[in-house]
């Protein structure tokens, strides 16, 4: 078998310390800046796990941030860099939005599950699009998925400001209009906002899983992500692959946005998505790319969304700052020599800041 | 007793649990050429760039010009006035000549002056009789002219201790007599020379004293005009009598199974690099393909492996027109390719030992079943394999990347020999190996030949090919320069084929 | 006339922090290292920029704590990805969610309230800014596009015709062989880092003082983003850099001359504008020679 569970628990054991490492240093940062830390963070926890409505909270956070790191994982098994979640996540939650509120008199499965294809296929068309310029012309997905994300916020912009997407409803905000009851996720967690969307969080964890290391396909891709030219020798076809890696990542990314509007908004508005595009990175690096890792780091990021809500309400600490030990989580995570170096006194760290080790890997 | 101009004490270099070298003493005379003779991975490269600074730290002294000296980084060797030419060139691609040149220099001003550098450059090519145009870029010279520039940029330095890293596996005979030249040349003018290198004739040429290096230390030093017994040097590098000639059968040649007929291709670069290139292979024999490095040989395995376009001739697997087929089409009609370069194409390091075996095969029957793999059958064939071919690791999760070079090459070896080629293109199969994973393998390959499989070993050691093969084919500049049999084959020959001399007109 | 003379001071205006960013970038992608994090480090340029002016009621001021706080970044970038060969792509994209964080925090415990800043200040030269129709495109700017501008011609020089151009190219296309020749390569990407982020620090507090003179959440928007494709789309070379700038900067430009033909329904399609023309220029451009050998991979000694 290709993969090892017990790894990817091992590869969660280490970023631990750099979350604890980023913590430390985020309260440093918010005393430094005169905020209460120890209230702030209280109130962090409060908000993340306080109780089952907090811990509803925190599952909530949870599915976006899991579709999003999936995104970014299947791109990057097959060596390629999705930056573009957050756009991907718009669009599908456009065509979603537009299913969910146009297409009437299905039963509600059946209404749920053409959303979800729907919004699958709206971020998928982003990721091909990026794919297609990448393998077409040599564009960097860098920064094609950077700018497609702004011109999706831009088209986002448009969509619900403008006949013929925007609600008419008279007097409602600049929104699309409301998805029917038949397309809305239930709740799973009664009191709480917690909505059937984690289940199918999970589900996309498994089926990342099946596809990566059971199928033929998945095998392609990852020996494509980790060597090109082997991929080439053994006849693969790489232009295909990456173009179907890059769809399967928009669709996921997609997966993420028409959840939110189905399972928790019902309504789509502009800036919905609460930077889950590129928290999404950061679950995803945060797990090593691995299921298992996945799902673990997405629960930290949920209990940091979830949290940093409350802290802004109970101790008036920006619920931005989160974003601060979010990015700090990401540095540490992949600075694993920081803390060996630290292991080794805090002398040899600044020797070696100066000029590298340079017997770490051998030849 | 003449001067030493350099003493190296008790070098040890270690690459976390692999020790490289081990108390390694090494005395060089001023003015002489120094041999430092060894297998492939005896720790010659290793011990001479600890001399030149390329790793932070190594155990031991070197004593430069009697004083006891720390070269922790290539600057400090530059200013000791070593300079060392890599087998890799250290040149920059897209740089002028006269850029590389100066780059890095110490004393360079901060508006840089190339044309005077230019100038100095020439009178210092014309001192050598090595002329290039400073203002070229790297990228558009030969091999051999930018192993000169090299050898030059290192003498703008004024080194007066110069180390060649292997100098002549790039060259064609004519070029490395050029190369001798210029080693005397230095010798006259009281430069030190170490050359690394593992031919012997090559050494006993050029050197006035030899360091023979096995398994990273020091096996003995002599004077090569006291040499006698050339076999007896060889056995110290190899640490054994060296083997007779490999026991082969007599070949038995069936039908044609590779045909190609003038076959035309073009390099990265859009230049010719196959020309009318026309030969058959039938099954049950070795064909071996010779020649310096960069003749062609890479582009012409990859037009035959589906790796690329070719711009003229055709490819007949079988019996049947294969030109233009995809790798997949290929490996479909019956082919197993051993890659020229096991890292770049043959395996991913990141994967278990299993994963790396289904490289070719995931798609076949057994393997996997309606785009499912089947893990299950994957692990128990793997196991097998393992079993089978030797390959050295505590079980078949084990990551690629943590087997030694030997046992990955036996890993690519038994993925493509399990496949039952009916063609088999080996390039450098061996490079790189100590000598019993080498045997190893080349008997394998004599193995598939007796099975009846069509074989074609492209190398460029002349040993190895007059051992293995049926018939020798030697390309020069992407053309075919003769086929001869292994009963004809000498280095003679073959050497002046190498270097583009026809042996007879039309031959 | 009037009209040539609008488009080209809202293209130049435009253009001019895409410019100063692009620069710095310049060297850093030529030293092998790939900065996305520039637009995080305009980020902060732009707050520190609004803070420092604000502080002290002086925008010099504003300009001295941007650089300052891009060199710092740009230093620890460094660290990141040089020292501990973290991924530059990742490490970029840390920073940008850092910086984020980071002055959305301070912005709202510092310039609570704030309405406007003391900006850049215009400085005509003298007899030149009264020439017609050159005089108002040309002579009537604040200090950092004049700068910006001459730098651009002055870093051409350095990159092609100094010592030190020369190691910094010599690092990108072949650390190792730059090492052999006893050149420090962690030390010329430290240096080109910090180079780069002091100017990402620049053009950050162009964005707050020069363009906007308030500090908004996020109002880099994509700009050093577009600040790398114009690096690419220059092909990494100072003066391709600053046509690549003008040219972003007038779609720019051009977005606001379209508004009143296509009427305010569609803006949100002007908008798109820029980040379309660098998703085409990446597809036209992409395979433009001057990229580095090693560009994105962190050199490691053996």
């Amino acid at each position: 078998m290709g993969i090892n569970v017990k790894k990817g628990l091992r590869s969660v054991g280490f970023p631990l310390l750099s979350i604890l490492v980023a913590l430390f240093l985020g309260g440093i940062i918010l005393a430094l800046m005169g905020y209460d830390v120890g209230a702030a963070y209280a109130s962090q926890f409060k908000g993340a796990f306080g109780d089952a409505n907090a811990i509803g909270e925190t599952m909530v956070q949870m599915v976006p941030l899991i579709f999003c790191a999936l995104s970014y994982a299947v791109a990057y098994r097959c060596g390629l860099i999705n930056l573009g979640a957050e756009g991907q996540l718009y669009i599908g939650a456009i065509l979603g939005a537009l299913v969910g509120a146009r297409v009437q008199g299905l039963p509600p499965a059946a209404h749920i599950l053409l959303c979800l294809v729907a919004g699958f296929v709206g971020g998928g068309l982003m990721g091909c699009l990026v794919g297609a310029l990448k393998t077409r012309f040599g564009a960097s997905e860098l920064i094609t998925t950077i700018m497609l994300n702004y011109i999706a916020m831009e088209f986002v912009a448009w969509c619900v400001n403008n006949v013929p997407f925007k609600d008419l409803t008279p007097g409602a905000a600049p929104r699309m209009p409301a998805v029917l009851a038949s397309a809305r996720l239930p709740i799973i967690l009664p009191g709480t906002r917690l909505h059937l969307g984690i289940v199918l969080a999970v589900v996309g964890i498994a089926g990342y899983y099946f596809f990566m290391w059971r199928t033929t396909r998945g095998y392609e891709m990852r020996v494509i992500g980790m060597n090109q030219n082997a991929g080439r020798y053994s006849g693969m076809n790489i232009r295909a692959n990456s173009v179907l890696a890059m769809t399967i990542a928009g669709g996921y990314a997609g997966l993420a946005g028409v959840t939110q509007i189905i399972g928790l908004q019902f309504f789509l508005t502009e800036g919905f998505s609460n930077n889950f595009g590129f928290s999404g990175i950061a679950v995803a690096l945060l797990g090593s790319c691995h299921p298992v890792g996945i799902g673990v780091s997405a629960i930290l990021f949920g209990a940091l969304n979830a949290g940093g809500n409350k802290m802004q309400l109970l101790a008036s600490v920006p619920a931005a700052s989160i974003y601060m030990i979010q990015g700090m989580i990401i540095l540490f995570a992949i600075s694993r020599e920081l803390f060996l170096w630290f292991g080794k006194g805090g002398g040899r760290v600044l020797a070696l800041a100066r000029r590298p080790a340079k017997d770490g890997g051998g030849a | 007793m003449t001067e030493c101009i350099l003493r190296m004490r008790q070098i040890t270099k270690r690459f976390g649990e692999v020790i490289a070298n081990s108390e390694v003493n090494l005395d060089v005379e001023k003015g002489e050429a120094h041999a430092l003779l060894g297998e492939n991975g005896a720790g010659k490269s290793t011990l001479m760039n600890c001399l030149y600074g390329m790793y932070d730290s190594y155990e031991g002294e070197i004593y430069f010009d009697g004083k006891l000296e720390r070269v922790s980084d290539p600057k400090r060797a530059i200013a000791l006035g070593i300079g060392m030419v890599h087998q890799h060139f250290m040149l920059i691609p897209v740089l002028t000549v006269v850029e590389n040149v100066v780059l890095g220099l110490k004393d360079n001003k901060e508006l840089l002056d190339l044309r005077g550098a230019a100038d100095k450059f020439e009178r210092l090519g014309k001192k050598y009789n090595m002329v290039i145009d400073p203002w070229a870029r790297v990228e558009t010279l030969s091999v051999g002219q930018q192993q000169r520039v090299e050898i030059l940029k290192a003498l703008y330095r004024d080194a007066r201790l110069l180390i060649l890293d292997e100098p002549t596996a790039v060259l064609t005979p004519g070029e490395i007599e050029g190369l001798f030249e210029m080693i005397a040349a230095l010798k006259n003018e009281g430069r030190t020379v170490i050359f690394i290198s593992h031919k012997l004739n090559e050494i006993m040429r050029v050197c006035d004293r030899c360091t023979v290096l096995r398994q990273g230390r020091v096996e003995a030093t002599v004077r090569v005009d006291e040499v006698r017994d050339r076999e007896h040097l060889a056995a110290l590098m190899v640490g054994r009598e060296v083997e007779l000639q490999t026991v082969k059968a007599p070949c038995q040649p069936g039908e044609e199974r590779l045909v190609v007929e003038h076959l035309a291709a073009l390099n990265d670069l859009g230049l010719p690099a196959v020309r009318d290139m026309s030969f058959a292979i039938r099954g049950g024999e070795i064909l071996g393909i010779c020649g310096v490095d960069g003749n062609g040989q890479s582009e012409m395995v990859q037009c035959l492996t589906g790796l690329r376009r070719t711009t003229g001739g055709r490819i007949l697997i079988g019996g049947k027109d294969a030109t233009g087929y995809s790798v997949r089409q290929i490996l479909r009609e019956g082919l197993s390719h051993i890659p020229e370069d096991r890292h770049k194409f043959g395996m991913i390091g990141a994967m278990n030992i299993e994963e790396n075996f289904i490289l070719v095969s995931y798609r076949e029957e057994l393997y996997s079943r309606r785009g499912l793999l089947n893990w299950r059958w994957i692990g128990k064939h793997s196991a097998s394999l393992v079993d089978s071919y030797n390959v050295k690791t505590p079980t078949a999760k084990e990551e690629a990347k943590n087997l030694s070079g030997g046992n990955q090459q036996k890993m690519v070896v038994a993925r493509e020999l399990d496949r039952g080629p009916k063609l088999l293109i080996a390039v450098h199969p061996s490079r790189g190996l100590d000598i019993g994973a080498t045997k190893y393998i080349q008997s394998q390959i004599i193995k598939q030949r007796d099975n009846g499989a069509a074989v074609m070993m492209v190398s460029t050691e002349l040993d190895e090919l007059m051992e293995l093969s049926d018939r020798i084919l030697v390309m020069y500049e992407g053309e075919n320069m003769g086929v001869l049999t292994q009963g004809e084959a000498t280095r003679e020959k073959l050497g002046a084929l190498m270097a583009g001399i026809r042996a007879r007109p039309g031959a | 006339m009037e009209f040539v003379t609008n488009f080209l001071t809202a293209d130049i205006r435009t253009a001019t922090p895409l410019l100063l960013a692009a620069l710095g970038l310049v060297f850093s992608e030529r030293a092998g290292i790939v900065n996305i994090g520039t637009e995080g480090i305009m980020l902060i340029g732009a707050l520190l920029g609004s803070v420092g002016a604000h502080v002290f009621a002086a925008p010099f001021m504003g300009a001295l704590f941007a650089v300052l706080g891009g060199a710092l970044a740009g230093y620890v970038f460094a660290f990141f990805t040089v020292t501990l060969r973290g991924n530059q792509i990742v490490v970029g994209t840390a920073f940008n969610i850092f910086a984020l964080g980071l002055t959305t925090t301070l912005n709202r415990l510092l310039l609570a309230g704030v309405k406007s800043i003391p900006g850049y200040r215009t400085l005509a030269v003298p007899g030149l800014s009264r020439l017609p129709a050159l005089g108002p495109i040309l002579f009537r700017w604040s200090l950092p596009v004049y700068l910006a501008f001459l730098l651009a011609p002055l870093c051409w020089f350095a990159l092609y015709k100094t010592n030190t151009g020369l190691k910094i190219r010599g690092v990108g296309e072949h650390p190792k062989a730059s090492d052999t020749l006893g050149i420090n390569v962690f030390r010329v990407r430290y240096g080109v880092l910090i180079f780069a982020g002091m100017m990402a620090g620049l053009a950050g507090s162009f964005v707050s003082m020069g363009q906007a003179s308030t500090f908004i959440e996020n109002m880099v928007a994509g700009k050093g983003f577009m600040a790398v494709a114009v690096c690419v789309f220059g092909n990494y070379s100072p003066l391709g850099v600053m046509l690549a700038a003008l040219l972003f900067g007038a779609t720019d430009a051009l977005k606001y001359r379209l508004l009143p033909v296509v009427g305010g329904g569609y803006s949100q399609f002007l908008n798109m504008l820029p980040y379309v023309i660098t998703v085409l220029a990446l597809c036209v451009f992409a395979k433009r020679s001057n990229k580095p050998a090693a560009s994105g991979v962190a050199y490691r000694k053996e």
